[in-house]
């Protein structure tokens, strides 16, 4: 029964991981002047559309809690509007947690909102389709005995380096964007090999060059996420293969080759 | 643990430390006094008379111009080899090499027209210290401690000012560098942005469109040219790169289109500011970087004979009197350069005499001048060493006097040319003895002593987490250590000492303090190793998330960009580690009931109940609260694309009108929050009743500050408008009402020093209640009392308790103490509101807001920080405060350094906090103004370490404040219980067990004293490896300064917030010993 859920859950993270470098390439061939860094409006919107498309397909597929107790239409209609209303809820209060750490209130609210629902797609997407809209169990998983099952190990795992890669995503914004020299092409090489005049860098005109920066958290978030997506079927695959001592070199084969 | 020795260790500690930066200060930060004097047209530096003078000709100050106008040419990173001569014939086999022909083709053709030299810069090589140098003639250093910190501008006296002086107009073009140096000096100037240095071009074509026009006009005397694009392309390519070929090419074709427009009596001046190492960069002291060319031509023969095959080295100061003279100027007074003797050769090599005549008296013009500048300076600071100066000093004398023979000689009868030539040989061992003290006082790193305060700053930061960890065990025998360190300190020093004068260097301060720190140092961590092998064991300052907090916060001391953005990642890391605690919290279940009742047991689950709502309504208002002090941002230049928060102005500056009132409407309301908050928090506590004197100042003396705050600022804000005859009344309140403030606070702080015991003591109508003795007669000894005390706690508890929730009746009451249990925060919250309101009225009005943010934060986060980490839940001691609270601690107290409207910048210093209560200056004295600016400029490092010791107590009393809601419940339900159940004896916890509570306090302060250390340490390993960076100047060594001065005033409010509370506990004890001697009466 574990063993075909971590199969399972593996074949979920790499279509996810595919769908994530999909999402960069596909859409230049329909769109006319697509590129990650100039329109990265539409770049988010399509990879946090695609993603969620994804996500909600192959857990629906999968099933790994099958709720059996009342399917009737209406409960299930009840059921998907619920989810509606808190994933919009949770893009909200990421929105909020997001301009507490010091976004913009006002001016590049679309770009906050966007980088909110693209988190709320990592972290709260996942939650709704393995455990329902159901805020007791979610508070349930993320305590440190709260996880009963491999599904609800990775979900901590996914959601926690989501959000850690969103952190971690800020560190690059102070390095100095609004170089004229840096803002195009070549980024943060060598700024610093710059001038010899002593004149500070300015800190200034940070809120042109907020969207660049923008781009530069959700990269890094994403590749993050990518690792930590990675790490853990590895993790998880391991030391669940190695109880089992049927075939352990092939399950340590493999975890070498995930990592 | 005695308090004493408490205090006592903390204090060493502290001055291990301060040993540390001034050992690194003394190696790093080399200080030079800028002197306002200027040289003037119509006085000479000394007395005598002048050879040939041309006094009375137009145009002639101290001298007969030889030139009446000059060129200057400023290739930026011209290094000496990009000039010299390369033979003809074979390619060169680097792209710089023999670019510059044309300066080859003058030099063969034109030998006594045209001179090379190696042209020497000191460090360090920057351009706008270089540009110092080549216009003043001195030495820049780090910190030129001039009268204004607040511009770039030049203060001193320079070529340009002489000029502007003496009705010369100067017209510049090319680096803009020259705008902020010389504000409004230049009559025509082009300048072009300098910073973007992939740039090759944009600045060399500005001035190439300008320049031969100009050199068309006669509308000049000085005309400057700086080109930029070699130094960029060294920093874009670097100088192996065939762009560099290019750009030299491009040079030579200026300098030669630029030598045929010459005129007879125009000298040109090419030369380079710096060099550049192999990879492009400048800025430290390698043979590359300062080994710059200077290249002058002269239309009419100037120079006697034919050129040296190897070019004569010229240090870069030199060409500043050469200059001066050549074109007729007074020498710039603070000049410590020589004149190059090869350009005052009189008419040709026709006759030495005179030539040699004319050497002379430039050299002694130049001599007198720097004697008198030597004089000047060494009245106005003292360090440059009193034996070398009395030396030059009597090397001058000798040769002034022989100068004045030689001229009566000259008088009278036959001179020969060898005593000139001896007299100039002596001028010149003047002049160089003179430039070789100032360089070695001015411009020298002292590595040595950079490392070993680094060492010594580094090891005390490891043995403050060491003694942290073993504060805890009892019976660790810290007096015997600390006498051990303090005699090994002081034996050092007097050995040092010794040493010191027996080698005949002077006794420096900070050698003597860092060899007694570093003895003591070694000695305590030689006893602790031999004690206990095992202690020895570095710790790692607490759980991993702190670790990782740490290192981001020194690792973002190491870049410039992130120390510009600290005032952004401080709030960033605080709002992380505020989240993380509730996330923690979370983790483990505490945080939110009905998650799963199945895995947690019942007590916590209740715990939960309490705690969950509360802490999460208590994190966002922190996180409100951090992002609301942003709003005071300042930033650190003045630059276009970055605003500072308009609120920082004062309101005088204001329009007037409705905005100004509604403005000062809300100072007013911040103001009186401020005061009603302190007296809320006391009623709640209990601590507001009693009628010890800091409550009276509590409840009236407050109010009486915050009036008076209040009226100074109406004052102060609306001084214009006020009518001309109350004029007078106006300026005097001015001045009384901050010192009247400051006093009040003053008789406050005594108050509270004399009566810290802010306890209401109530006896009830009988006291047939009494305490149980279990002996006889006054308590002897220290046991007794420690026994007796808890119980006297008790039992006014009870009776306290008995008068709330019964309403009186049954038992008659026999003591009630309000305020007991939270007695030493009291003292605190006091002392810091009494410390508020002083500093406050040193900041401008709108900060007071900001102030109220700083205060609510810091309420919150101890809020924060005592639901959800230190909760003491009844146990006896040891008590020690989590790493996480101090480093939030920490983090906070930076953070509201930027939100206070400051930055670690000399400029954004608030230089009119030295103008409150003193509208009319200071006179001359600057201890006064300092203690005010810095005052203001660190008060929340003030407030926060000392607010320090409330980490520890604040636990114990939200204790307090948890159980009497509780009762209330209680009481208000069954009635049942209430007496069975365990009283909160909130702060007396801390005093029933007296030994842990003074090694708590000892830990929080070392605990404390490490994170700012390490912070410390960060500054001052990326000052000194980061040495050669270009920021060093504008960043690093500004961030060092701060960071430093900023770790000396929390230290010392450190120790004044624990032995406040020492100071509380003491009385605290003697109160106890009344009230047991009046009970038994």
């Amino acid at each position: 029964m574990k063993d075909a859920d971590i199969k399972r859950l593996f074949y979920v993270h790499i279509f996810c991981i595919v769908s994530i470098i999909l999402t960069t390439f596909i859409p230049s061939f329909f769109l006319e002047d697509f590129s990650v860094l100039e329109t990265h409006l539409t770049w988010l919107c399509i990879c946090s559309m695609c993603v969620a498309i994804i996500n909600v397909v192959l857990y629906l597929q999968v099933k790994p809690n099958p709720s059996s107790k009342r399917s009737s239409i209406f409960h299930k209609i009840s059921r998907l509007l619920k989810s509606c209303v808190y994933f919009f809820i949770s893009c909200l209060l990421f929105h909020a947690i997001i301009v507490l750490y010091g976004a913009p209130l006002i001016e590049l609210m679309l770009e906050t909102f966007l980088f909110a629902v693209i988190l709320s797609t990592f972290t709260t997407l996942p939650c709704l389709c393995l455990l329902g809209p159901n805020i007791k169990a979610w508070l349930r998983v993320f305590t440190r005995n709260g996880a009963t099952s491999i599904w609800d190990n990775s979900l901590q795992i996914t959601t926690m380096s989501s959000v850690i890669g969103a952190w971690l995503g800020a560190f690059p914004i102070p390095l100095d964007w609004e170089r004229p020299w840096q803002s195009g092409q070549r980024k943060g090489c060598s700024y610093e090999a710059g001038d010899h005049r002593i004149q500070a860098p300015s800190a200034g005109e940070k809120h042109r060059l907020y969207p660049v920066t923008f781009t530069t958290i959700w990269n890094n978030q994403r590749v993050t996420h990518q690792i930590f997506l990675a790490l853990e079927t590895g993790w998880l695959w391991c030391p669940l293969q190695i109880t089992q001592p049927s075939h352990p070199p092939a399950s340590f084969l493999k975890y070498t080759i995930l990592t | 643990m005695l308090k004493a020795l408490v205090l006592l260790f903390l204090a060493w500690v502290c001055f291990l430390f301060y040993a540390g930066i001034g050992l690194f200060t003394s190696g790093f930060l080399l200080t030079r006094l800028e002197l306002t004097n200027h040289s003037s047209c119509q006085e000479l530096p000394g007395k005598g008379t002048l050879v040939g003078s041309g006094r009375g000709e137009p145009g002639a100050c101290w001298t007969v111009p030889r030139f009446s106008r000059a060129v200057i040419v400023l290739i930026d990173a011209l290094r000496f080899d990009f000039v010299h001569p390369w033979p003809a014939g074979p390619p060169a086999p680097q792209p710089f090499l023999g670019r510059l022909s044309f300066i080859q083709h003058l030099l063969e053709a034109q030998p006594q027209h045209a001179r090379l030299y190696r042209f020497l810069a000191d460090p360090p090589t920057t351009t706008m210290q270089r540009l110092k140098a080549l216009t003043t003639g001195s030495l820049p250093t780090f910190v030129d401690a001039g009268s204004n910190f607040a511009s770039y501008a030049i203060q001193e006296d320079n070529l340009i000012a002489q000029l502007n002086n003496t009705g010369r107009r100067v017209v510049f073009m090319g680096d803009d560098t020259w705008e902020g140096l010389f504000p409004g000096a230049f009559s025509q100037a082009f300048f072009f942005p300098s910073f973007n240095v992939k740039d090759l071009h944009t600045v060399d074509n500005g001035i190439l469109e300008h320049l031969y026009p100009t050199m068309d006009r006669d509308d000049w005397d000085l005309l400057i040219a700086h080109f930029l694009g070699v130094d960029h392309c060294g920093h874009k390519h670097g100088p192996h790169h065939p762009e560099m070929a290019k750009k030299l090419n491009q040079m030579d074709q200026m300098l030669q289109t630029l030598v045929e427009q010459l005129e007879n009596d125009t000298l040109l001046v090419v030369a380079g500011d710096h060099g550049m190492t192999e990879t492009g960069d400048h800025g430290g002291d390698s043979k590359p970087e300062v080994m710059a060319a200077l290249f002058l031509y002269s239309p009419l023969p100037l120079f006697p004979g034919a050129s040296l095959k190897d070019p004569e080295v010229v240090p870069q100061v030199n060409l500043v009197p050469t200059l001066a003279l050549l074109l007729g100027l007074p020498i710039p007074f603070g000049n410590i350069g020589e004149v190059m003797v090869d350009l005052f050769s009189g008419e040709g090599d026709t006759q030495p005499l005179a030539t040699a005549l004319a050497q002379a008296s430039a050299y002694h013009l130049n001599a007198q001048q720097v004697s008198r500048f030597l004089h000047a300076y060494s009245l106005a600071a003292q360090d440059l060493p009193p034996e070398e100066l009395q030396h030059l000093q009597n090397l001058f004398s000798s040769a002034s006097s022989e100068y004045e023979q030689l001229l009566d000689q000259l008088k009278t009868g036959e001179v020969r040319e060898a005593d000139i030539q001896a007299l100039i040989s002596q001028l010149r061992l003047f002049l160089r003895g003179a430039r070789t003290a100032c360089t070695e006082t001015w411009a020298r790193f002292r590595p040595a002593r950079m490392i070993g305060g680094t060492i010594l700053l580094a090891s005390t930061c490891l043995l403050c987490l060491i003694t942290s960890r073993l504060t805890s065990s009892p019976d660790f025998p810290f007096h015997c250590l600390l006498l051990r360190a303090v005699v090994w300190g002081l034996a050092g020093a007097v050995l040092l000492a010794g040493g010191l004068m027996a080698a005949g260097i002077g006794l420096e301060p900070s050698l003597l303090c860092a060899g007694s720190a570093a003895t003591s140092l070694i000695a305590f961590l030689w006893a602790l190793k031999s004690r206990e092998s095992s202690s020895m064991t570095v710790f790692l300052p607490g759980p991993l998330p702190i670790l990782v907090l740490l290192f981001l916060r020194s690792a973002a001391l190491f870049s410039d960009s992130f120390v510009v953005a600290e005032a952004w990642a401080a709030p960033f890391l605080l709002r992380s580690l505020s989240l993380f605690l509730v996330a923690q919290l979370h983790w483990e279940g505490r945080l939110l009931v009905g998650v799963s009742t199945a895995c947690l047991s019942s007590p916590t689950a209740s715990l939960a109940r309490r705690e969950g709502p509360r802490a999460l309504g208590l994190l966002v208002g922190l996180l409100l609260c951090v992002r609301l002090s942003i709003l005071f941002h300042r930033c650190p230049e003045e630059t276009p694309v970055c605003q500072s928060s308009p609120w920082l102005a004062p309101l005088a500056t204001m329009a007037g009108g409705q905005a100004k009132n509604l403005w000062y409407g809300a100072c007013l309301g911040t103001l009186g929050v401020l005061v009603l908050a302190v007296r809320f928090w006391l009623r709640r506590c209990g601590n507001l009743n009693s009628p010890a004197p800091p409550v009276l100042f509590v409840r009236w003396g407050l109010p009486l500050m915050a009036l008076g705050t209040a009226a100074h600022w109406a004052l102060a804000s609306g001084t214009d408008e006020a009518p001309p005859r109350l004029q007078a009344l106006v300026s005097g309140a001015v001045v009384g009402l901050p010192r009247a403030v400051l006093a009040l606070a003053a008789i406050g702080l005594g108050l509270l020093l004399w009566q810290p015991v802010t306890v209401l003591v109530k006896t009830g109508a009988s006291s047939s209640n009494h305490i149980i003795v279990p002996f006889v007669g006054p308590p002897a000894s220290q046991a007794d009392l420690d026994y007796v005390v808890p119980q006297i706690y008790r039992r006014m508890q009870e009776a306290l308790r008995g008068k709330l929730a019964r309403g009186g009746g049954q038992t008659p009451l026999a003591l009630a103490a309000y305020g007991l249990g939270s007695v030493y925060s009291a003292a605190v919250v006091t002392a810091l509101a009494l410390l508020a309101f002083p500093l406050l009225l040193l900041h401008t009005e709108r900060i007071s807001l900001a102030f109220l943010i700083l205060f609510l934060q810091s309420f919150l986060l101890l809020q924060l920080l005592a639901t959800a980490v230190g909760t003491p839940a009844g146990s006896p001691g040891p008590f020690s405060v989590p790493w996480l609270a101090i480093s939030a601690w920490a983090l906070t107290a930076t953070q509201t350094f930027y939100s206070t409207g400051h930055q670690p910048v000399f400029p954004a210093i608030h230089w009119n906090a030295a103008f409150v209560g003193f509208t009319e200056g200071h006179g001359s004295s600057p201890v006064l103004p300092a203690l005010l600016v810095g005052a203001n400029t660190f008060a929340s490092h003030l407030l926060f370490s000392v607010g320090c010791p409330l980490l520890l107590l604040w636990p114990f009393v939200c204790e307090g404040q948890g159980s009497t809601k509780r009762k209330k419940t209680l009481a208000s339900g069954t009635e049942v219980g209430g007496e069975k159940e365990e009283e909160p004896l909130m702060e007396m916890r801390l005093r029933d067990s007296p030994h842990h509570f003074n090694a708590a306090l000892l830990q929080l302060g070392l605990k404390y004293l490490f994170i700012l250390g390490v912070q410390v340490l960060a500054c001052v390993l990326a000052a000194s490896i980061l040495r050669r960076h270009l920021m060093v100047w504008k960043v690093f060594a500004p961030k060092f300064i701060f960071e430093a001065v900023g770790f000396v005033v929390s230290s010392l409010g450190l120790l004044l917030g624990v032995a406040l509370v020492m100071w509380v506990d003491r009385a605290v004890g003697s109160w106890f010993k009344q009230l047991i001697l009046s009970q038994e009466r």
